[in-house]
């Protein structure tokens, strides 16, 4: 309980201050995705920025009442791995920003490990990218650096966002390190994958002091960096082929690091050696077909059996993950078409992601959390269900974007 | 051009254009139990909808639509209660086969990169079968696709359309009768894949000079070819003693026989493009050179043009939500199908250009049906089926064939399992020409590709 109170405090300081109004948001099908589960017929009061009390016919004379009449709540959705706000155009060169390859330019550099490279400071909060998905729902997301030709196979730090339009600073217990393996990076690293492992280790020998004139990896804030994760911060692998996630799994634990799986095309056939490691893993769930030899493995049942076996899963699009972040939510929703549990597959893209990136203050509706909320015309996972409103912080968003304006400036006369 | 000169120049012109096409589809109708499907929810693919309908197939075709009709003794018999039929999806923009999985430099078959006007090329001769995709696109109720070369090039070449059976060869899965599709492909991809490079290409207007230079060519072939049958017609005529030598036929292009057979409306023009102001372009493009482009595909701004559209009878197959990838994507809105398809005597189409969009293109109807009624519109689901079934077959030139459930079509049809425009639903069997295909019920069902073979430890669809 004091525990519980300290948390509320910290959360109380760090809230937006006055702006956010008093809600209470009436008669609604309030997904918790916590210990209450789904609470039907229920009142969801937001205070200050946080939820204040859930339950039934609650009373507050100061609040604004919104009648739900019914419709489904949810806590707001995670983007997923993306570069929202660090991207606008993916193929203009000149937008984007989500990684660090000088090796890209002209003469090409040799490869430069820069683990300290922190896409945060690329962060436009204000993009306008980011509210085409938060009318959608997405209130948070991990921005990821990459791994691209030119640069390395760390890709550097990253974090969760909040998309409210104006926070530029990443929510501090969620920084982690982005690590590249597999064939994908395969091309950063001498086209071995076994390359990767080699260069791993001499980077962590670097970083423990182990200094040799000429072939050197990383400078003195990668050395930096780098230790703060050697011992127990988390570092994202984007790894897919079975094997190589159990052999990610013993190097993390070999170096006292604290993995999280992405990719993880495969993941599902070492679902037990993830579930006993405690070891989260982000999939894309639509992923059914090989793209290469590190993927043929792939099922629509990978989620399924994950989160059977006992492993916590959240999910991140492929492709072009910043423009399609809104679709996180229909990856849910076959997941479950594919046997998870509906329960499980909103936690995916709520609670899931939020715990596994330490931020405990989001991703769920209960006393005390953050009111990052969704009231949904239908069941939040479904296609032709559309968020109705949302709120980040407590915030009533504004439901338009430019893709509103543009749906109003050409809607057909009628 | 008359029915009479098309006749005489087919009979008469160089072999690609003769009676006997070359690489001919080899597809077979399989022999198959007749089945009837009764009492189920049945999309037309026309607009309308049949409640607790059966439906009848026999001998490969749709031989009975009706309330309560009686089974045949020799037919099986599937419960439809519950369930929905509609015809097989089909999807008039995939790259399965000649991108196929998994994607190795080696599967990289799709785009001709090598001039910006490619028409001599075509996909047929590009397209592996052994493409898991196929397989999981028909768990997803697909029954037919047209597969196009990429859009690197301003033309791109021929496209070819299948039926999505399992086969080795892709003569075994090519539409009979199906006429073939020309890619073409505007704006940003060919700029930045040749003008990057210094050559032409390099600017929208270069584009454009591009495609104007290629059938400008193409008016001269058709000028030389009817000049041939001209002088033929005559020299057959003539009194035998004095008529001379016989009149030599011009020498055939591989290029310009494609385009000549889109000047003569033989093959349908699809057309990658983006930007309202840029399909306008290509409309007058079309105008000054007496084609029809019969669909534009991907026009993330068709909703800006959607009565231009229509008036001209040109379809837009479109995504349901692609967008911002690139600066012509910028102005892509969810609600593009609907307000295309609200355009009177309009044609919206959702294509994939995806394996992974293909294998759900229902829940892609279902996304743009939700925005499009969130914008005033009343869509239901008989109108939305019509996008991947009838709109789908009407551009790829097959609507007399498939898109609907109609007596006397091909009975490629789907049941689902629910409504097809939920998340949740899933194709439960899928009838192709009458025979079951895949049967979510039954793994004996499932086709693995032979790529798949000892590569991983279970196959689900």
């Amino acid at each position: 309980m004091i525990r519980r109170l300290i948390t509320l405090a910290a959360a109380l300081a760090l809230a937006t201050p006055a702006a956010a109004e008093t809600v209470l948001i009436r008669n609604a099908r309030v997904h918790t995705v916590d210990v209450a589960g789904t609470l039907e017929a229920s009142d969801v009061l937001v205070r200050d920025g946080l939820i204040a009390a859930v339950g039934k016919a609650l009373v507050a004379p100061d609040a604004r009442v919104l009648e739900a009449n019914g419709r489904a709540l949810t806590p707001g959705l995670f983007g997923g791995l993306t570069a929202l706000g660090l991207e606008d155009v993916s193929a203009e060169i000149g937008s984007v920003d989500h990684a660090y390859t000088p090796g890209a330019v002209m003469p090409a550099q040799p490869m430069s490990m820069r683990p300290e490279f922190d896409v945060t400071y690329a962060y436009n909060p204000a993009s306008m990218v980011i509210p085409v998905q938060v009318v959608e729902g997405v209130t948070f997301t991990l921005l990821a650096p990459s791994s691209m030709p030119g640069g390395s196979l760390v890709g550097g730090l990253g974090g969760l966002a909040t998309l409210d339009g104006s926070s530029i600073d990443l929510l501090p217990a969620s920084r982690t390190l982005f690590v590249a393996l597999g064939s994908g990076a395969s091309p950063l690293t001498g086209n071995s994958r076994a390359a990767q492992f080699m260069l791993l280790d001499q980077a962590i020998r670097e970083t423990r002091g182990a200094l040799f004139e000429g072939d050197r990896l990383l400078t003195l804030a990668g050395r930096e960096t780098m230790a703060k994760y050697l011992g127990g911060g988390r570092v994202l692998f984007y790894v897919d082929r079975a094997v190589d996630i159990r052999r990610t799994l013993a190097f993390a634990k070999k170096h006292g690091m604290k993995p999280v799986i992405a990719g993880g095309v495969e993941a599902w056939q070492v679902a037990a050696e993830l579930a006993a490691a405690k070891v989260p893993v982000l999939i894309d769930p639509l992923v059914n077909l090989p793209g290469n030899f590190d993927q043929f493995g792939a099922t629509l049942e990978n989620a399924a059996r994950l989160h059977e076996a006992g492993v916590r899963i959240a999910f991140t699009m492929s492709g072009d993950s910043s423009h399609m972040a809104r679709k996180l939510r229909q990856a849910a929703g076959n997941a479950v078409a594919n046997g998870l549990p509906w329960d499980a597959g909103l936690a995916a893209v709520t609670a899931n992601p939020a715990a596994i990136f330490g931020a405990n203050d989001r991703g769920r509706i209960s006393v005390g959390q953050r009111a990052d909320l969704v009231l949904w015309s239908g069941d939040p996972l479904e296609v032709t269900s559309l968020a109705d409103q949302v709120w980040i912080g407590g915030e009533a968003q504004p439901m338009t974007s430019r893709q509103t304006l543009l749906r109003d400036r050409y809607a057909p006369k009628r | 051009m008359n029915l009479l000169r098309i006749a005489i120049v087919l009979a008469l012109a160089p072999p690609l254009l003769a009676a006997e096409v070359p690489y001919p589809s080899t597809y077979q109708v399989p022999a198959s139990t007749p089945v009837l499907i009764r009492d189920a929810t049945v999309l037309v693919g026309d607009g309308s909808k049949l409640e607790s309908a059966d439906v009848l197939l026999r001998d490969g075709r749709i031989s009975a639509v009706a309330v309560d009709l009686a089974a045949p003794a020799d037919a099986r018999v599937v419960e439809g209660k519950g369930k929905v039929l509609t015809p097989g999806l089909i999807d008039v923009h995939s790259h399965l086969g000649v991108y196929a999985s998994p994607g190795m430099m080696s599967h990289q078959d799709g785009n001709e990169m090598t001039a910006p006007t490619t028409p001599n090329v075509w996909a047929e001769h590009s397209l592996n079968p052994n493409d898991p995709g196929f397989d999981s696109a028909r768990a997803g109720g697909v029954t037919s696709m047209q597969i196009l070369p990429g859009s690197a090039n301003l033309i791109g070449g021929r496209g070819i359309t299948v039926k999505n059976v399992p086969a080795t060869t892709y003569q075994a899965m090519k539409f009979p009768g199906a006429p073939y599709g020309l890619k073409m492909a505007c704006g940003e991809n060919p700029k930045r894949v040749y003008g990057t490079k210094g050559a032409a290409p390099m600017t929208n207007m270069g584009n454009v000079a591009g495609y104007r230079k290629a059938f400008l060519d193409a008016q001269e072939y058709v000028r030389a070819q009817d000049e041939f049958t001209r002088k033929l017609v005559a020299w057959e005529s003539n009194d035998k003693k004095d008529r001379g030598e016989r009149p030599t036929p011009p020498k055939t292009d591989l290029a310009l026989d494609t385009l000549a057979g889109v000047l003569r409306g033989e093959i349908l023009v699809h057309n990658h493009c983006y930007r309202a102001d840029e399909m306008a372009t290509m409309l007058d493009l079309a105008s000054e050179f007496g084609f029809r482009i019969t669909a534009f595909h991907h026009g993330v701004e068709a909703y800006k043009i959607a009565d231009l559209l229509a008036s001209k009878g040109t379809c837009a197959a479109l995504w349901a939500d692609w967008w911002g990838f690139k600066m012509e994507a910028l102005d892509g809105i969810q609600e593009n199908l609907a307000f295309v398809d609200a355009a009177k005597d309009s044609c919206a189409i959702v294509h994939s250009d995806s394996p992974e969009g293909i294998q759900r293109l229902n829940q892609e109807a279902a996304k743009a049906m939700a925005h499009g009624n969130r914008a005033g519109l009343a869509i239901t689901p008989e109108q939305a089926i019509r996008w991947l079934t009838a709109n789908a077959a009407k551009a790829i030139g097959v609507a007399d064939q498939v898109g609907t459930i109609e007596v006397g079509k091909q009975a490629d049809v789907v049941l689902w399992n629910g409504d097809p425009f939920s998340v949740y639903a899933k194709a439960e069997q899928v009838w192709i020409d009458g025979a079951l295909r895949f049967d979510r019920n039954d793994r004996n069902s499932w086709h693995q590709a032979d790529v798949m073979l000892g590569m991983r430890k279970e196959v689900t669809p």
